[in-house]
């Protein structure tokens, strides 16, 4: 050939990163639409159990300091719900839509790592859902009065990320899945969604699943692999200290925190090695080319 | 000699895949799905700088090839090279060499802009995007599609994104650029565009080499420097267009135009007759036959055959052999 291409590796793939991520930022402007079916509707999921727990805190004799806090354990659940979906249908099944579209060929065929392709459309899903996540949030405090204690900031912000990265790395992990299965990998996600709504603790704090007997233990154990549940854990307990004594907690948010931290990394290795042999098996089978498998 | 891309005995089998929450399906009559063979010991080499036309029906093994060039698919057995590479332990040096195109592609996201879009596709390929901008803009204007630069995606014709999708092709600068049928289903003039800048873009810019796969004969016949012909997963034949239709000059085409017939298979059996091929317009009155003649003299035999039919001829003509009569010749049917 009469031409050698050399490109900066690093360089590729943020371009990469930033190029996949433009659709899912872009679409965001381009379709207001979106921020009432995404964002607004969700709310009022939401208000039913504010509704549940508000009333009960309103019998004779209530301490109202836990409403607040139940509320704002729904509120904070609902924040956390939003991530968990942009995951489990936009993240993990995003490779299926894109062999659907047409689109997956040509990703896989571009020099770019696929850990770039995935990391593009976790960014872009973040940027999207946080929409989401910030008007559940504002909702929480103006519509439904709840009071965030925000003493340690850094901290909150720390266990934030470290629960968004582990739980995107968890999506990018999936996905490779996606890639070979198509699909028939769907029944996972819909088998994912509502379980983990209730072994995470979404609406609840998530001790509360020790109530049920000698099995509460090891949905508890199991769910501790589920990011969202260490990471809201460790949220509640920064941002509502003392509730009910710390009976509901479920590890030391320091330790919350470590363990996310190598659940970032876990997944991070998982999705890259994973995607590397299912892309390879995805290709022996001829699967990255044909729709409707 | 450079070579863009080499194949030695490049086979490509695909079997039945396994299915975890379903079960095997069979076939219409409950067999069991066999395995197909998509590319039979295909021994191919392409220079660099050439435009190389693949030239084959559907189902012949053309984009199966192109899949395996284009490192999306892995080969059963046997060796493809791309610019020196080989597809299977080496994709990432001509990943950053490679672009495919193909006919009635919908890629990228309806939302974005045809100008957004491309310069999505370029990032993969680590183009600057001053770069990557300053090639759309000039790609626009060639193919005709400035007006439409600020236009959403879903909102163009499927001439236009086939032209926006050309324009991503071109933008990442390739030294190899797969075309799998790239002017399918397009009006004349926006295939007369993609045809002309494909052409130039060889011609013109050192190094370029295009594969081409198309069952356009014209098309191939224009813009090819060399074709290869093939057949259920097979090459019957390399050449350049002019040189393939020189072999058919020591046998003789002939093309009637008939009334519908009964029975063609007797005109196999007519002495002289090498091969032939039936065109119907499904309801239309008229059936359209060609023949490849070893012997000028079967002609009168084929002329009794369709008079003894009760048919009558509206046309017969001799004519100068044609990249079609060649793949007839071979294949022993038309392309379409």
């Amino acid at each position: 050939m009469t031409s050698t291409r050399s490109v900066n590796p690093l360089a590729l793939n943020l371009r990469a990163v930033v190029g996949r991520a433009y659709p899912r930022i872009i679409g965001a402007n381009r379709e207001p639409s979106w921020v009432f079916f995404d964002a607004i509707l969700p709310l009022l999921g939401i208000a039913a159990y504010v509704f549940i727990y508000e009333g009960f805190f309103r019998a004779p004799g209530a301490d109202r300091t836990f409403a607040n806090a139940m509320i704002g354990f729904v509120v904070l659940g609902g924040t956390m719900t939003a991530f968990w979906m942009n995951v489990l249908w936009s993240m993990a099944s995003q490779l299926y839509w894109e062999k659907e579209m047409g689109n997956l060929q040509l990703y896989m065929m571009a020099p770019m790592s696929r850990m770039a392709l995935l990391g593009g459309m976790a960014l872009g899903g973040m940027f999207m859902t946080s929409t989401r996540a910030i008007v559940t949030l504002v909702a929480g405090v103006f519509v439904f009065g709840v009071h965030f204690d925000l003493a340690n900031p850094l901290m909150i912000l720390a266990v934030f990320f470290a629960t968004l990265v582990a739980l995107y790395g968890m999506g990018m992990m999936l996905a490779s899945l996606y890639l070979l299965y198509g699909r028939e990998a769907w029944h996972m996600s819909a088998l994912l969604e509502e379980p983990i709504f209730l072994v995470s603790g979404f609406y609840f704090p998530i001790r509360a699943i020790e109530g049920v007997g000698a099995w509460g233990r090891a949905v508890l154990f199991g769910a501790a692999i589920i990011p969202a549940t260490l990471g809201l854990d460790a949220l509640r307990q920064l941002i509502f200290p003392g509730f009910f004594g710390g009976k509901f907690w479920l590890l030391s948010v320091e330790l919350e925190f470590a363990i996310l931290v190598v659940l970032c990394v876990v997944f991070l290795v998982l999705a890259r090695v994973s995607l590397g042999y299912l892309e390879m098996l995805a290709k022996r089978e001829g699967r990255l080319t044909s729709r409707h498998q | 000699m450079d070579l863009a891309v080499e194949t030695q005995q490049l086979t490509r089998v695909f079997t039945q895949r396994r299915k975890i929450f379903r079960r095997r399906r069979n076939g219409e009559n409950g067999e069991s799905e066999g395995p197909v063979t998509a590319l039979d010991h295909v021994d191919l080499q392409i220079r660099d700088g050439e435009l190389f036309g693949l030239l084959g029906p559907n189902g012949a093994g053309k984009t199966t090839l192109i899949k395996i060039l284009a490192t999306l698919l892995l080969p059963t057995s046997g060796i493809a090279k791309v610019a020196g590479h080989d597809v299977t332990k080496d994709p990432l040096p001509i990943r950053l060499k490679i672009n495919m195109v193909s006919g009635g592609e919908s890629s990228g996201y309806g939302l974005l802009t045809t100008r957004e879009n491309v310069w999505m596709f370029s990032q993969f390929y680590g183009v600057s995007s001053k770069t990557a901008k300053a090639r759309i803009d000039k790609l626009l204007h060639t193919f005709g599609l400035w007006e439409k630069r600020n236009a959403k995606v879903r909102n163009l014709s499927s001439g236009q994104r086939q032209k926006m999708n050309m324009i991503r092709g071109f933008v990442t600068d390739p030294d190899i650029l797969f075309l799998d049928e790239p002017t399918l289903g397009l009006d004349v003039n926006a295939s007369r565009v993609i045809r002309d800048y494909v052409k130039s873009w060889v011609k013109t810019t050192a190094g370029k080499t295009v594969l081409l796969t198309t069952h356009y004969m014209m098309e191939a016949d224009e813009l090819c420097d060399r074709l290869a012909i093939i057949d259920h997963g097979k090459i019957l034949a390399v050449d350049t267009p002019e040189n393939l239709k020189r072999r058919l000059k020591k046998e003789t085409t002939f093309r009637l135009e008939v009334d519908p017939l009964k029975d063609t298979s007797r005109f196999k059996t007519i002495p002289g007759v090498k091969n032939f091929s039936l065109k119907s317009d499904g309801g239309a009155s008229l059936e359209k036959l060609t023949f490849i003649l070893e012997d000028e003299a079967a002609v009168s035999d084929i002329v009794s055959e369709v008079v003894r039919q009760g048919s009558k001829i509206h046309h017969l003509q001799k004519t100068e052999p044609t990249l079609e009569d060649v793949f007839i010749s071979m294949v022993g049917r038309s392309l379409e």
